[in-house]
């Protein structure tokens, strides 16, 4: 196969993988912070997207514009999900907390199913089948797009956590939770922003991929599992380290789609997660697990 | 005075920090010794090394004449070695007894046989009549006696006991103390590590002096509270 | 958790639920009948995985692919072999049995708990799932079917029949999981399991082997979970990867012993009972109010799990049998 097509899959791979790794970067928040498990990650991108698709279809609003709203909605759900119903279950064990957040994600999902019907929901924006040429590699625009905002919103998140008092209150938290408390920090208040960061990355995020895929409301699972594998390879408790993760599954989902059957490329990322479970636990960029 | 328990030249650092440094004693069968020395001293590090949760990075353990440095804990205890944990560690969810049993459990096969063995420690231990609360419910001094007894329930001939009488009032305090003195009438060799000095004069046969990891007195408990290094590590050089 | 027998009460409630279950298709219509054997299948199931979470404290996530090996092992050795599936089951169990114990040995090797364990055995769920995609000896993505010679009479041999056969097959399969796993809570094993799950590394100063224990939980947890798995492929007669090994089974078979009380005995039957119930008694309010779209009924599901994980974390059971005082508090 002439090295055009494999540079065009891989770039294209790279873009989609920097979205995939917004998404995770709001996992990786959550479950670096709060420590547990949202299993409801993808379901709740999946809400985000058929917010998107809402405002594509009514009103022909960009989705990547209707980016920021769209995340400031999820931030409001997420909040409300930790200081609402969670908060109560991190001290308890871990199959507690799963089952609360299954039984979040079934609520989720059947209520788009209820509302939005079991078929298949797309945007076709205006610039749907344009594209970039970089000397013999041709992108999607949307792609170019989508990968663009992926990187300013992780870069807005960074910079947030690095300066602002909030943000370094947060990373207190996940460092040390009884130290937090005794220096008088409302750990449960800061706990629900937390979550409501995570989950307005992944409102971005599924802003952003409505450009890329088609919308069906059982969409959310295999994100939910995508995001794990992103963040687990690229390192827990880093957030470069989930772009580093989203890029990287990205490209090896592209390859593997391309150089074998385009079934299988899940399995890459799956035998990558064992991989790196196995061998080193904290990721590529993540510090090693107290 | 056949040596139960021997270590030699022992030494554990962690990333250029010297826990341990080149310990070496010898207890005993049928003793009681303690180990005692400020904070930080090492001797944590050094108990954790005999029960087998750390590996030294030098020298030896030797128990009834084997080697036991590096074994994983649960081979130690099964050679005959049980330990209590600083923060006691009781399975919460389960009863009194179910605990105890557990640890008899090491020795019968016999669920039956294990209970009645579980009784008997818990008769001792004086926590008979609460054996169907379960553990998560019980008051600290009784949760420190339930950590004896389970350890007790192995059989063991060496009984390693972390800072057992920490937290206990004076009253408590001399409640363990008798306990543990019957025990070791009973032919059981108890090394503990002990800040309460109340527990140490009462109980040691002998004591080692730990500080910053190093070995400062070894002796009877009433030669070492004399020594000036001992007193100088405790309360300062200003104290002696 | 108590150590000692039943109470005369626990025991006279479980015979009459039991001789309640051995004439309930004599009293029940054919629908309810195959509503009974989901029931039972759901609490078989979720005894199984009730070894490996409830007793030895490892959480899997990922119980979907023990179902989907026996089912596959078995379904294969029939479509091909004319192997009938209670030999099938003689492979179909050891097959399970070697994979729980490469994803335990890989996991309690490598240290891998807790969270990152669920994750693991997610992983290795998702892999089976895409992986069994492209066997095409088993069918592939199209799936594999077993051929249905006759549903008129009772062949037990081969499994083919009347929903009643099915019925008292799973019966039989739910009590036996019951009576083993009572007698596996009682051995010494069963001890250390819970002495793991309470505490780890205080059950290794205790002397106990974790890391073969936590391999028996896992070994014997697969090797029940396929014996479901078997039942499946014969039941439904049809098998399609992305459905047997989807995330959605792995999670449908814990959220009976979730829900019922996970690490009780009865707790995944109750839980079974409940959730099916409940699931149907969902299914027949919606129908009489007239409401016929797809999602609806699952909303009020997931509602009611949403209501019962908030309101009784250790599961119905502990507050149960609090309640009629089957069991010491």
């Amino acid at each position: 196969m002439p090295l055009d097509i494999y540079l065009n899959v891989a770039v294209s791979g790279l873009l989609t993988g920097l979205v995939y790794g917004l998404m995770a970067l709001g996992l990786s928040v959550i479950f670096g912070v709060v420590r547990v498990v949202n299993f409801a990650h993808g379901e709740m991108m999946t809400i985000a997207m058929y917010l998107a698709i809402v405002a594509f279809q009514a009103f022909k609003l960009d989705p990547l514009i209707m980016m920021v709203p769209i995340a400031g909605v999820l931030f409001a759900l997420g909040y409300v999900m930790q200081a609402g119903l969670i908060n109560p279950f991190i001290d308890r064990p871990e199959h507690s907390q799963f089952m609360l957040l299954v039984a979040i994600a079934i609520i989720f999902v059947n209520v788009l199913l209820l509302v939005f019907g079991p078929d298949a929901r797309s945007v076709q924006t205006s610039y749907a089948f344009d594209s970039f040429a970089f000397g013999r590699v041709i992108v999607d625009a949307t792609k170019v797009y989508a990968g663009v905002a992926a990187i300013i919103v992780a870069a807005g998140l960074f910079a947030f956590f690095r300066f602002s008092d909030t943000g370094k209150a947060i990373r207190a938290c996940a460092d040390n939770y009884t130290g937090a408390l005794v220096v008088g920090l409302n750990v449960k208040r800061l706990y629900a922003l937390t979550f409501g960061l995570g989950a307005a990355c992944v409102g971005a995020a599924g802003s952003m991929l409505t450009l890329i895929i088609d919308v069906t409301p059982p969409l959310g699972p295999q994100y939910t599992l995508l995001a794990f594998v992103i963040v687990i390879t690229g390192g827990l408790g880093s957030m470069p380290g989930a772009l580093l993760g989203g890029v990287l599954i990205g490209l090896t989902e592209a390859m593997a789609g391309l150089l074998f059957a385009p079934s299988a490329k899940s399995m890459f990322a799956f035998a990558i997660l064992v991989l790196v479970l196995l061998f080193r636990p904290q990721g590529i960029l993540g510090k090693r697990a107290s | 005075m056949t040596m139960l328990l021997s270590i030699t030249a022992v030494s554990k650092r962690f990333r250029g920090l010297v826990a341990v440094d080149r310990v070496s004693c010898e207890v005993a069968k049928g003793e009681i010794f303690a180990v005692i020395g400020p904070n930080g001293a090492g001797k944590t590090t050094l108990f954790n090394m005999i029960a087998g949760a750390l590996q030294p990075d030098e020298g030896a353990i030797s128990f009834q004449g084997e080697r036991i440095d590096g074994l994983r804990p649960d081979e130690v205890c099964r050679r005959g070695i049980a330990r209590t944990f600083q923060i006691v560690r009781p399975f919460p969810a389960l009863t009194v007894e179910d605990n105890v049993m557990i640890g008899a459990l090491l020795r019968t096969s016999d669920a039956a046989r294990a209970r009645e063995s579980a009784h008997d420690v818990l008769r001792r231990l004086d926590l008979l009549d609460k054996r169907q609360r379960a553990a998560k419910s019980l008051t600290l001094p009784d949760r420190k006696r339930l950590e004896v007894a389970r350890a007790l329930a192995t059989a063991p001939q060496l009984l390693l006991l972390d800072e057992v009488m920490a937290g206990l009032r004076p009253t408590e305090t001399d409640r363990m103390v008798a306990i543990l003195r019957e025990l070791n009438a009973r032919g059981l060799t108890i090394l503990l590590i002990e800040h309460v000095m109340r527990a140490v004069m009462a109980l040691a046969d002998r004591v080692l002096v730990l500080h910053h990891g190093a070995p400062i007195a070894l002796g009877t408990p009433a030669e070492v509270v004399r020594q000036p290094a001992v007193i100088e590590s405790y309360l300062g050089a200003e104290a002696v | 958790m108590n150590s000692a027998g039943f109470p005369k009460r626990g025991l006279a409630l479980l015979a009459l639920l039991f001789a309640a279950l051995i004439a309930a298709p004599l009293l029940v219509n054919d629908y309810l009948l195959t509503v009974l054997i989901i029931i039972l299948y759901f609490a078989y199931a979720g005894q199984a995985w009730n070894i490996m979470m409830g007793f030895a404290g490892q959480l899997s996530l990922g119980h979907a692919i023990y179902v989907g090996l026996g089912a596959y092992t078995a379904a294969a050795l029939y479509v091909h072999f004319g192997i009938g599936p209670w030999i099938g089951l003689l492979v179909a169990v050891p097959v399970a049995m070697a994979c729980g114990a490469i994803i335990g040995f890989l996991a309690f090797r490598f240290g891998v708990a807790g969270v990152y364990f669920a994750i693991l055995t997610i992983a290795f769920a998702e892999f089976a799932r895409i992986g069994f995609d492209h066997i095409g000896y088993t069918g592939g993505s199209a799936g594999l079917f077993l051929p249905v010679a006759q549903y008129a009479h009772n062949d037990l041999w081969n499994l083919r029949g009347k929903p009643i056969m099915f019925y008292y097959v799973m019966l039989a399969f739910t009590a036996a999981a019951f009576v083993l796993c009572r007698y596996l809570l009682r051995s010494r094993m069963g001890y250390f399991w819970q002495a793991i799950r309470e505490d780890e590394e205080a059950a290794r100063a205790l002397g106990i082997d974790t890391f073969r224990y936590k391999m028996f939980a896992v070994v014997i947890s697969a090797g029940m979970t396929a014996v479901a798995g078997v039942f499946f492929a014969f039941y439904y007669n049809n098998l399609f990867p992305e459905q047997v090994f989807h995330i959605s089974r792995s999670i449908e078979l814990i959220l009976a012993p979730i829900i019922g009380g996970i690490g009780t005995l009865f707790g995944p039957i109750l839980g079974a009972f409940v959730l099916t119930g409940l699931s149907e008694a969902m299914t027949e309010l919606l129908h009489t109010l007239g409401i016929d779209v797809p999602g609806a009924k699952q909303v009020f599901y997931g509602v009611c799990l949403l209501i019962v994980v908030l309101a009784l974390p250790d599961g119905i059971w502990p507050w149960l049998a609090r309640r009629l005082r089957l069991e010491r508090s």
